[in-house]
């Protein structure tokens, strides 16, 4: 049934995307229903009430919150098809431990990237690149994090490629050519259809974002 | 299974590391401690968790997995047969465990942690309200889980599972704010629940003898205040 499964979401969130990909890997019906962050639904505020924020799965009625968790739980509850998660154990931790590392640092860094100036931008610039030359090196000959297929690593990282050129466009720095290996994954990844219908339109992820900063009073 | 197949790099004050150990406690694995000496780090450590450089380390069949959290899972997933289970069954249950365990690494600890070092009265009160606030969550949150089944003994039941771990991990620490900072923040009146399951928490036989002692959590925290002290 199709409003067994509702995802409370954000177009341009890079958290809630991960949720879309993972439903479309496992072929799940959805309801979507788009949140205005600036402008939070009382059923927002009902099934998130410790964090407030977006995605949240909604699963019978039942709340599930924290992106990576929502997607943990789809490759648990649906698990006839499509694994996202390696069934090796020790494969299982590593690919737990980078999905970590990712919701550790790329959002921050990004972040340092389009919301200071001068300096700690160009901090940030160095320390963005650098995390990415990691999971570049962590990528090593595979075709993807999770091997000949996407895994839960490549779910939880590709998604922040929508942001991308947001950000190089306001760092004024191009990614590409400091992280070569890491776009090409990325295409990669934008060839498979959960992904590719996922992403949206950088332009708009830019717009999106400069319309942020305003409303944040973020120069 | 051999002892020095499975080693724990760690240090004894440390609760992320007291998580790993109350985990393999469950599976009763043995295991080798190694205990970190730090100043400088160990090749080891510098070795076996590159990207961190942080205790604690599993090394298991000389694979190094990382990240307490993810530690535990580990132990969860390799030691599953014929051994108590550390997550719940139910994939709800699971979410719902993740859930309380990420907020008490993100957003708990933090606030615990920043309250010896805040500088002015106002920051060290908001952070005590900040940790109270995050309790009441918590007794919330167990007053919720243990509704759910017959057994009110833990959050993962009738034994100690995944986030009894995640939290009852701090417990150490959080006596040891109480102290510091004169404040209860456990109490019978605000937080029954926690208090009660605090007790039985630290006298489980998976706990008890790897639960560092408060007084001595205190006499490390104020070596630590003192090394850290501007001069």
């Amino acid at each position: 049934m199709e409003n067994e499964v509702v995802l409370l979401d954000l177009w341009a969130s890079m958290y809630g995307m991960r949720v879309r990909i993972a439903l479309a890997e496992k072929g799940i019906k959805y309801e979507y229903i788009e949140e205005d962050i600036w402008n939070k639904s009382d059923l927002l505020l009902q099934m998130n009430p410790v964090h407030k924020k977006v995605p949240v799965l909604i699963h019978k009625g039942k709340p599930i919150c924290e992106s990576l968790i929502a997607v943990q739980y789809i490759d648990e509850v649906w698990n006839d098809r499509s694994p996202l998660l390696p069934s090796d154990p020790y494969q299982r931790s590593q690919a737990r431990f980078w999905a970590d590392y990712v919701d550790k640092k790329i959002y921050d860094l990004a972040k340092k990237v389009w919301a200071r100036k001068g300096e700690e931008q160009e901090a940030g610039k160095k320390e963005f690149i650098e995390a990415l030359q990691l999971l570049e090196a962590e990528l090593g000959d595979k075709p993807f994090f999770g091997g000949d297929k996407l895994g839960f690593v490549d779910i939880s990282l590709v998604t922040f490629y929508s942001w991308f050129y947001a950000v190089e466009t306001i760092g004024n720095f191009s990614i590409e050519s400091e992280c070569p290996k890491f776009i090409s994954w990325a295409k990669r990844c934008l060839q498979k259809e959960s992904v590719a219908n996922t992403l949206p339109n950088s332009e708009r992820v830019y717009e999106f974002l400069l319309d942020a900063k305003k409303r944040l009073g973020i120069e | 299974m051999a002892k020095s197949e499975v080693k724990l790099l760690g240090a004894w004050p440390s609760p992320f590391v007291l998580r790993a150990r109350i985990a393999l406690n469950i599976k009763s694995v043995d295991y080798e401690f190694l205990e970190e000496t730090f100043q400088p780090k160990s090749q080891l450590l510098l070795q076996s968790n590159p990207v961190y450089k942080k205790i604690p380390v599993l090394i298991h069949e000389n694979k190094p997995i990382c990240e307490s959290l993810i530690i535990v899972q580990y132990v969860d997933d390799v030691w599953s047969s014929g051994r108590p289970s550390i997550l719940p069954a139910d994939p709800y249950d699971r979410a719902i465990a993740r859930f309380w365990a990420t907020y008490v690494d993100d957003k708990l600890f933090p606030a615990m942690k920043s309250i010896a070092g805040a500088k002015g009265e106002e920051e060290r009160k908001r952070l005590i309200k900040e940790v109270e606030e995050g309790l009441a969550l918590l007794e919330d949150a167990f007053n919720k889980i243990t509704s759910k089944g017959n057994n009110k003994l833990f959050f993962g039941g009738d034994q100690i599972g995944y986030l009894d771990i995640a939290f009852g991990s701090l417990l150490g620490w959080l006596r040891v704010t109480e102290i510091t900072t004169g404040v209860k923040l456990f109490d019978q009146v605000n937080t029954p629940g926690l208090v009660n399951w605090a007790e039985r928490f630290c006298a489980h036989a998976a706990v008890k003898d790897v639960m560092p002692h408060t007084h001595k959590l205190l006499e490390f925290a104020k070596t630590l205040m003192t090394k850290l002290a501007p001069i």
